[in-house]
């Protein structure tokens, strides 16, 4: 059973045609990698599955909902949607353990002390429980990081996506929020959408990867045709450009 | 001086107490209805935006002296008998509320969206986003250009004196013009006005560095 469905996507900024005529299947459970250049619209399609940007057309299932349904209530879909972000954004005025306790307490209404157990539990999971009184400001990029994957998986979500969740890492923290990453892709039926540049880091853990540009999805095989045969010109290039490295 | 200061003792003392009072209110409602608006003007329903704009757009471009002399004037006769003292705590509200706005709102803005959109896509509603994340963040944004409006507030406070509203500067006008010791009367005014502008600038100060 699918857990994101696009279907026939057209997403517009203005005049800016951002996705073209996206149509694309997530199945429960499936790691899907997106990569493709800088402004292919990697991100912008990520951001639609849980609603942060609009679609202008077609129809985007997740969870059996339609998010372009005006009549759809988008924080139900939310809740069950984690979402990492390039920049951390953890919540700036909140202790480590409060950025994680917060959304289950107001959200889901967990009792105080259930909250707090599982909130440590989660810190220990991403190797930070000594770090739960400290400020974001206090702690490290990589530490941020999988703070973050801590709260959203606080919410138990049946699915994450992760906009290019190491991008603003020092190279040296990389690999600590990779190896979170591909935990938390490997969680029971957990579905996940991966926007990364990490080519080495997707071969692992992707099931499929998605190439992108200029708005349209030009390739979307399992992991290791894509890898080794590309079909799509352009996806060849791209691939030959990023492995060189 | 102190004998001028002695011999009006008490007339000092109400005008400086019915200043206190209207800075306080007007200081009080105006933090309120001035964090509403700011909200307003950053909802996502357009119609909410407008309202909130235009409200803020009017009355940071009219004088103080007009709306004060509006409530003064104008409420009186179509709806309700209200004194120079409401009148003048009304007009000081709206106007400072306008103020406060855009100060409120600059801090909003000044947020990161990234809080806002980690706060969503979590789930949570605008408003729980605004009340838990984006808002304590703003205010202490915020605290050092709102400390100058209160201080203003205090200062305009004196718009009172010309809707009859008893105040220091009321009561200043009065004295200096039965005793004929004008320029010492003011000097008098101007120091009840420090007794209670310094200690919001310093408490502002230490606000700002407690916080920062």
């Amino acid at each position: 059973m699918s857990m994101i469905e696009f279907r026939d996507v057209q997403k517009y900024y203005g005049n800016f045609h951002a996705l073209k005529d996206v149509n694309l299947k997530i199945d429960k459970g499936e790691t899907v990698v997106l990569i493709g250049p800088s402004g292919s619209g990697k991100s912008t399609l990520a951001r639609t599955v849980n609603g942060l940007e609009t679609i202008q057309e077609g129809q985007l299932i997740v969870n059996g909902h339609d998010i372009a349904d005006k009549t759809t209530d988008i924080n139900l879909i939310r809740k069950d949607v984690g979402m990492v972000f390039q920049h951390f954004n953890l919540y700036a005025n909140k202790d480590v353990l409060e950025n994680i306790m917060l959304a289950p307490r107001i959200i889901l209404k967990l009792d105080e002390e259930e909250n707090k157990k599982q909130a440590m539990n989660l810190l220990d999971q991403v190797g930070l429980a000594d770090k739960a009184h400290n400020m974001p400001s206090q702690i490290s990029g990589g530490q941020k990081q999988r703070v973050a994957i801590a709260r959203s998986l606080a919410m138990k979500p049946r699915c994450m996506l992760f906009d290019e969740p190491t991008s603003a890492l020092d190279p040296e923290m990389i690999d600590d929020v990779l190896n979170v990453i591909k935990y938390v892709t490997n969680q029971g039926d957990m579905t996940s959408l991966i926007v990364t540049h990490e080519m080495g880091f997707a071969q692992e853990v992707a099931n499929r990867v998605i190439f992108m540009d200029q708005g349209q999805i030009l390739e979307d095989e399992p992991t290791d045709k894509f890898y080794n045969h590309p079909e799509n010109e352009r996806a060849r290039q791209f691939l030959s450009k990023i492995i060189k490295h | 001086m102190i004998n001028l200061l002695s011999s009006n003792w008490h007339a000092f003392i109400s005008g400086f107490g019915w200043t206190l009072l209207s800075s306080v209110l007007a200081l009080f409602f105006s933090l309120i209805i001035g964090s509403l608006f700011a909200i307003l003007e950053v909802v996502p329903s357009k119609i909410l935006r407008i309202i909130g704009n235009v409200y803020v757009e009017v009355f940071r471009n009219i004088p103080l002296l007009v709306i004060t002399m509006f409530f003064y004037l104008v409420i009186p006769l179509y709806v309700v008998k209200i004194n120079g003292f409401t009148a003048g705590t009304i007009g000081l509200t709206i106007y400072t509320s306008a103020f406060i706005a855009e100060t409120v709102r600059a801090g909003i803005n000044s947020v990161d969206i990234g809080q806002m959109e980690a706060a969503r896509s979590q789930g949570m509603t605008f408003w729980q986003a605004m009340r838990y994340i984006v808002l304590p963040q703003a205010f202490k944004y915020v605290i050092p250009p709102l400390g100058n409006q209160f201080v203003n507030l205090v200062k305009n406070s004196s718009v009172l004196a010309f809707v009859a509203g008893f105040d220091l500067m009321y009561q200043g006008n009065a004295i200096a013009s039965q005793t004929f010791e004008t320029v010492n009367t003011y000097i008098i005014v101007g120091l009840f006005y420090l007794v209670i502008t310094l200690p919001i600038s310093y408490y502002m100060q230490h606000l700002e560095r407690k916080l920062a």
